[in-house]
C-alpha cells in the first residue's frame, strides 16, 4: 500500500517585549554576555516571578490568529528538570491550560492553500544559552527568561515543503503582529520535528521520531527528507527493528539525523501548577480588545494586492514578505502613487538599495511622500526616467528631499522659445556642419543635440530639442 | 539599665528622650549575644556596625534580628545549609528592605532548621538552638533563633517565616508572641522558598501590640510578589487594637480539645490550662463555642502538609546545584557536578524530603498523592472558611505540651497526638492570620494558645489576642532560664 510522510511541528519563537517574561531584565539581543540579567533570571534563592502582561497579550493575539480556543483562565505550570542552562531547576510554562488550544491556520504551499491544525500554543520562558568550547562550557544568562511562544501542530503535515511553508507563515504572522522579529539568523526560531510514515488508510506504519532543536528552515526540510528516506528504506526492506520511538538530532555537516535517546529514557518533567502566579480570569472584553488590534496579515494582503491593485503574483509575494515593505507599499498607494508604479519602484530600485546597504525599509530615507515627488515629476514629464533614477540616488546620498533636485538644477527645460534661441546660436556658428549634415552625414545630428545639452547643462528636454533641430536643419 | 527586653514603645520613648542612643542599643544587643550565644546559639552572624536610615518611624534605631532565610544584600544569608554557607545575596527581601527604610537596625541573622525545613531548631548546619527558659530544651523550629533571641530579651522583635507552624510553634515553646499574617500581607520576595503556597513571613515579639506595629511596617502590596494582597495597604493593624471584643465569637474543635482522646498527663494539663483560658475569655466578653470537624480530615492535616510541602520544596530548591552560585561540585560532566554539589550540600533529613517530594510529583504518583493532597487541602479550607463566616476566630492550644527536651527532639512524630501537634498548618492551608500568645507554664516551660481568623481578618485576630493577652500575666515576659 502507498504511504507518505507525516509531520508534526513544535515551533519555539522568542518574543519581542521590553522586559523578560517573568523578570524586569531587558529582553533584547546583545553581544555582551550576562548583561541583561537580574537575580530572577539567575534563579537566586528567594526570587519570585512577575508575569509580563505585554507577553500575555501577544500570546492571546497569536492564539486568536491561529483560531484557537482561549481558556477562561490564565495559569502556568512548572516543568522540572536539571540542566545547567536552567538556573531555577524548572521552567515556567503552560501545561494544564495553554493560552490557545485546538486551532488551525491556512498556509500557502506551492500555490495551493493547506490547513494546518494546531494542537496548542503556549507561553513560557527560554533557558540560558550554552556555548561549548573545547575545555569548558560558558553560560550566557541573557537568554534565560526571554519570553517564548511554543506552537504545537497536530501530526497533519504531509511534506517537507508544507512544513517549511507553515513555519514561514508563522514567522510572517509573528512579524506582522510585532509578536517577534522571528529572525532565524538570530536563533529566534527553533523547531522540534516529529516524523513518521502513514499509509493511505491513516495508519502509522513506523514509530514516531522526534528531531530536536533545529534552527533553520533548510535544516527542517533536510531533516524531514532524510527521515522519510531512512524510515521508508527500513520499512521497504523489512528492517523494522531499526525503527524505534526515539529522539534524534539533525547533524548539519552530514545532513543526517543521529540517535539521542529512546522512549524508555524519556524524562518525567513532574509538571505542577506554578504556585507563585495566581491563576487569573481572561475575560471576553480583554480578548476582544486584543483581537481588534490584529493587523491584516500577509496572505490576506497578498490577495488584496493581486485582486484589487492588479499586481502580478510574484510582485505581491515579494512585497508581503515583510510587513514593513507591505506597509510602505500601502502608504504609497494611499497617498496616490499608482499601485503598479509603486510596486515597480519597491521591487526594483528600493529593494536592491536595501539589500546593498543591508538596511531595512524602516531605515530607508525616501518615505512614500518623497518617492511621490519623483513619480509625479516623471508623470508630468518634467524629468526623464533616467533623471528619476539619478534623483533617487542623489536624494539618498545627500539625504535631501527629491524635490530639491527637481526644482533647481535638475529640472528639465521644456521652454521651446529658450531652446530655439540656444539652437539658433549654435547653428549660426556651425554652417559647415549644417552643410555636412544636409549632404548626408546624418550622425552630425547627434553633434547638434550634444551642443544643446552642453549649453543647457543637460537640462533641455531632449524630445523638444530633437524636434526643433529637425525642423531647422532637415531639408524640406 | 537594659532596654531591649522592653516593648517597642518604651524603647522608642527612651530614644526620643535621649536616655539612650541607637549605638548603645546595638552594643547592648551585641553584648547580650556575646554573653548568651554559646548557650543559646540563636545567632550565626552579628552585624558589627549600627548603620540605619534616619526616619520618624517608631522602629528607627532599634535593633532587631532576622531569620537567616531572608535575602540581605551584601550580608551572608545561609538558611543554615552547607549549600549556601558562603552565599552573599545581591538583592534584598522586601520585608527587610521595608525595615531598612523604617530605620530599623539589623543586629544579626538567626539560626534555623536547614532551609526552614524542620520543627525543632536542631537541624541547621550551625548546630542546635536552645530554649532560653531551659537550655536543655529545644526552642522549636524552624524559626528557632528568632524565637530564642526575643524570649531571651536580646532583641525586642525578630522576623521569622512560617510554612507549617515555624513561627507559632517556637513562639509557644519560648513563651513569646508569634504572628503569621494572612498569606500575601507581607511580600515573600527574598524569602528563601520552602513551599511557596504555604510560606509566610511573620514576626516574634513579646506583646501583641508590637507584633501589630512590626507587621504594619513590613506589610503591603509588592509588585515583585504576584500573590501579595493589593487591598490592605491602608489597613492599620495597630490602630485596630482597641481591646473591645464584646460579643466576639471564638470556637474550638472538640476532636482536638477533648481530654478523653489523650493519655499523656502533660497534655491533660495543657488542656486544663486551655479550659481555664476559655473561662477567662468568656469573662472578658467573648462567646466561646464548641465545634466539630470530621476527624478523618483532621488526621489528614499532617500527611497533606507533608505531601504539598515536600513536593514544592523539591522544586523550589532545584536551583541549588552549585552552578550559578554555591560551592561547585566535582564530576566528569556537569550532571555529575550538580549531583555531587547536592549530595554534599544537604543533610540527610533534607535529602529525604526532596526524595519524598520528587516521588510525589512523579507522573504515576501525582494524582494519588499530590493532587489528592491539594484536594483535601481545599476541602479543609472550605470547611474553615465556612466556620470563619460564623465565628471571629478559632482558639486552640499550640501543642500537646511545652518544648520537648533535646533528648526527645526528633522530627519523626510517633506520638498519638498528631492532630494537636499539627493543626497550626490549617493557618497555612488557608492563608489565615494566626497568632500565638503565651498562656502559662507546664513544668516551668512556657506554653502558648493560638487564635486564627478568616483570611484578611488580621486586625480582628490581633485585637482578640490583644484583649486576651491583657487578662494574662505573660505580656512582655522574658525567659527566666540560665543562659
Amino acid at each position: 500500500m502507498a504511504y507518505h510522510v507525516i509531520v508534526g511541528l513544535e515551533m519555539h519563537c522568542e518574543m519581542k517585549s521590553k522586559t523578560k517574561v517573568f523578570s524586569p531584565a531587558t529582553n533584547a539581543y546583545t553581544p555582551s554576555a550576562n548583561t541583561n540579567v537580574n537575580e530572577i533570571d539567575l534563579g537566586f534563592p528567594g526570587i519570585l516571578p512577575t508575569l509580563n502582561m505585554e507577553c500575555v497579550k501577544k500570546a492571546i493575539m497569536a492564539a486568536r490568529i491561529l483560531n484557537c480556543e482561549i481558556p477562561k483562565k490564565m495559569m502556568f505550570d512548572r516543568k522540572n528538570y536539571y540542566y545547567p542552562d536552567l538556573p531555577k531547576g524548572y521552567q515556567i510554562t503552560q501545561n494544564t491550560m495553554p493560552v490557545g488550544v485546538h486551532g488551525n491556520i491556512d498556509v500557502e504551499c506551492n500555490g495551493s492553500i493547506i490547513n494546518v491544525s494546531i494542537q496548542d500554543i503556549h507561553l513560557e520562558e527560554d533557558s540560558a544559552a550554552l556555548d561549548h568550547l573545547d575545555t569548558m562550557s560558558l553560560i550566557d544568562y541573557n537568554r534565560a527568561g526571554v519570553p517564548l511562544l511554543e506552537c504545537v501542530t497536530d501530526p497533519c503535515i504531509t511534506s517537507a515543503d508544507a512544513a517549511v511553508a507553515f513555519l514561514d507563515t508563522m514567522c510572517k504572522i509573528y512579524q506582522y503582529t510585532d509578536i517577534s522579529d522571528a529572525d532565524t539568523k538570530k536563533g529566534q526560531i527553533r523547531c522540534d520535528v516529529n516524523v513518521n510514515l502513514q499509509d493511505d488508510n491513516g495508519n502509522y506504519i513506523t514509530p514516531k521520531v522526534e528531531i530536536k532543536n533545529i534552527n533553520s528552515f533548510a535544516n527542517v526540510k533536510n531533516a524531514i527528507i532524510y527521515e522519510y528516506e531512512r524510515q521508508s528504506k527500513a520499512y521497504e526492506e523489512g528492517k523494522m527493528d531499526e525503527l524505534i520511538q526515539e529522539t534524534r538530532r539533525f547533524d548539519e555537516e552530514t545532513g543526517t539525523t543521529v540517535h539521542m535517546r529512546s522512549k524508555v529514557d524519556a524524562i518525567d518533567y513532574k509538571y505542577f501548577v506554578e504556585p507563585n502566579i495566581p491563576p487569573f480570569i481572561i475575560d471576553d472584553e480583554f480578548v476582544k480588545e486584543i483581537a481588534s488590534q490584529i493587523p491584516m496579515l500577509a496572505l490576506e494582503r497578498k490577495q488584496m494586492y493581486t485582486d484589487k491593485f492588479g499586481l502580478d503574483e510574484l510582485s505581491a509575494i515579494v512585497i508581503v514578505k515583510e510587513k514593513s515593505l507591505a506597509d510602505y507599499f500601502e502608504n504609497c498607494v494611499k497617498i496616490g502613487i499608482d499601485a503598479k508604479i509603486a510596486a515597480n519602484w519597491l521591487n526594483g530600485s528600493i529593494i536592491s538599495f536595501l539589500n546593498k546597504e543591508e538596511i531595512s525599509i524602516s531605515d530607508f530615507y525616501l518615505k512614500p511622500e518623497f518617492l511621490k515627488q519623483i513619480v509625479d515629476s516623471l508623470n508630468e514629464g518634467t524629468i526623464s526616467s533616467k533623471q528619476a533614477k539619478e534623483i533617487f540616488n542623489k536624494s539618498l546620498e545627500e539625504r535631501k528631499e527629491p524635490k530639491e533636485f527637481i526644482s533647481s538644477d535638475n529640472k528639465q527645460i521644456s521652454d521651446e522659445k529658450y531652446i530655439e534661441e540656444v539652437i539658433d546660436n549654435i547653428l549660426a556658428n556651425n554652417e559647415d556642419n549644417i552643410a555636412a549634415y544636409q549632404n548626408g552625414k546624418t550622425n552630425v545630428f547627434d553633434f547638434f543635440v550634444g551642443q544643446v545639452m552642453k549649453e543647457t547643462k543637460g537640462k533641455a528636454n531632449p524630445n523638444i530639442t530633437k524636434e526643433l533641430l529637425h525642423k531647422k536643419i532637415d531639408k524640406s | 539599665m537594659t532596654y531591649l527586653d522592653k516593648d517597642l514603645t518604651t524603647i522608642h520613648e527612651a530614644l526620643v528622650n535621649k536616655e539612650v542612643n541607637p549605638k548603645e542599643l546595638a552594643d547592648e544587643a551585641r553584648s547580650k549575644i556575646a554573653k548568651t550565644n554559646g548557650k543559646l546559639n540563636a545567632f550565626n552572624l552579628v552585624i558589627d556596625n549600627e548603620e540605619y536610615k534616619e526616619s520618624d518611624s517608631i522602629l528607627c534605631g532599634i535593633p532587631y534580628a532576622l531569620k537567616d532565610n531572608l535575602s540581605t544584600k551584601g550580608i551572608k544569608t545561609t538558611a543554615c545549609s552547607d549549600t549556601l554557607k558562603d552565599y552573599v545575596p545581591v538583592f534584598n527581601a522586601t520585608a527587610y528592605e521595608k525595615l531598612c527604610d523604617s530605620g530599623a537596625l539589623l543586629i544579626g541573622k538567626t539560626n534555623l532548621d536547614e532551609l526552614a525545613m524542620g520543627g525543632t531548631g536542631t537541624t541547621g548546619n550551625t548546630g542546635i538552638v536552645h530554649n532560653p527558659w531551659n537550655i536543655s530544651h529545644m526552642a522549636g523550629g524552624s524559626s528557632a533563633g528568632s524565637a530564642s533571641s526575643v524570649a531571651a530579651g536580646i532583641v525586642p522583635y525578630a522576623i521569622g517565616s512560617d510554612t507549617g507552624d515555624s513561627i507559632r510553634k517556637p513562639a509557644a515553646f519560648c513563651g513569646v508572641v508569634g504572628f503569621k499574617p494572612s498569606y500575601g500581607l507581607i511580600s515573600r520576595y527574598g524569602l528563601f522558598a520552602f513551599a511557596s503556597s504555604l510560606d509566610h513571613v511573620g514576626v516574634f515579639t513579646r506583646n501583641v501590640k508590637d507584633a501589630a506595629i512590626i507587621v504594619d511596617h513590613i506589610k503591603g502590596y509588592d509588585k515583585k510578589d504576584m500573590t501579595s494582597i493589593r487591598d490592605m495597604d491602608d489597613v492599620s493593624l495597630v490602630n485596630g487594637l482597641d481591646g473591645n471584643i464584646k460579643g466576639k465569637k471564638l470556637f474550638y474543635i472538640d476532636e482536638i480539645c477533648n481530654k478523653d482522646n489523650y493519655d499523656n498527663p502533660k497534655t491533660k494539663e495543657m488542656l486544663d490550662n486551655f479550659d481555664s483560658l476559655l473561662e477567662k475569655a468568656k469573662d472578658l466578653g467573648f462567646e466561646v463555642y464548641k465545634e466539630s470537624v470530621d476527624i478523618k480530615l483532621l488526621n489528614a492535616i499532617k500527611p497533606i502538609y507533608d505531601c504539598i510541602s515536600c513536593a514544592e520544596a523539591t522544586s523550589n530548591n532545584s536551583n541549588l546545584t552549585g552552578i550559578p552560585f554555591g560551592p561547585r561540585g566535582n564530576g566528569e560532566n556537569v550532571m555529575d557536578m550538580m549531583k555531587d554539589a547536592r549530595t554534599k550540600g544537604f543533610s540527610p533529613l533534607i535529602k529525604r524530603r526532596f526524595v519524598i517530594g520528587s516521588f510525589i510529583l512523579q507522573k504515576e504518583n501525582q494524582e494519588k498523592y499530590f493532587l489528592n493532597a491539594k484536594r483535601v487541602r481545599r476541602l479543609l479550607v472550605e470547611i474553615f472558611n465556612k466556620l470563619f463566616e460564623k465565628y471571629d476566630g478559632l482558639i486552640l492550644p499550640c501543642s500537646s505540651a511545652g518544648a520537648p527536651s533535646l533528648e526527645q527532639a526528633s522530627d519523626k512524630i510517633t506520638r498519638n497526638d498528631i492532630i494537636l501537634e499539627n493543626h497550626l498548618a490549617i493557618g497555612n492551608f488557608g492563608g489565615y492570620p494566626s497568632i500565638t500568645i503565651p498562656c502559662g507554664f507546664i513544668d516551668k516551660m512556657p506554653i502558648g494558645v493560638n487564635i486564627t481568623g478568616k483570611f484578611k481578618g488580621d486586625a480582628n485576630v490581633l485585637n482578640m489576642a490583644y484583649a486576651l493577652e491583657n487578662t494574662l500575666e505573660f505580656k512582655n515576659q522574658t525567659a527566666k532560664g540560665e543562659f
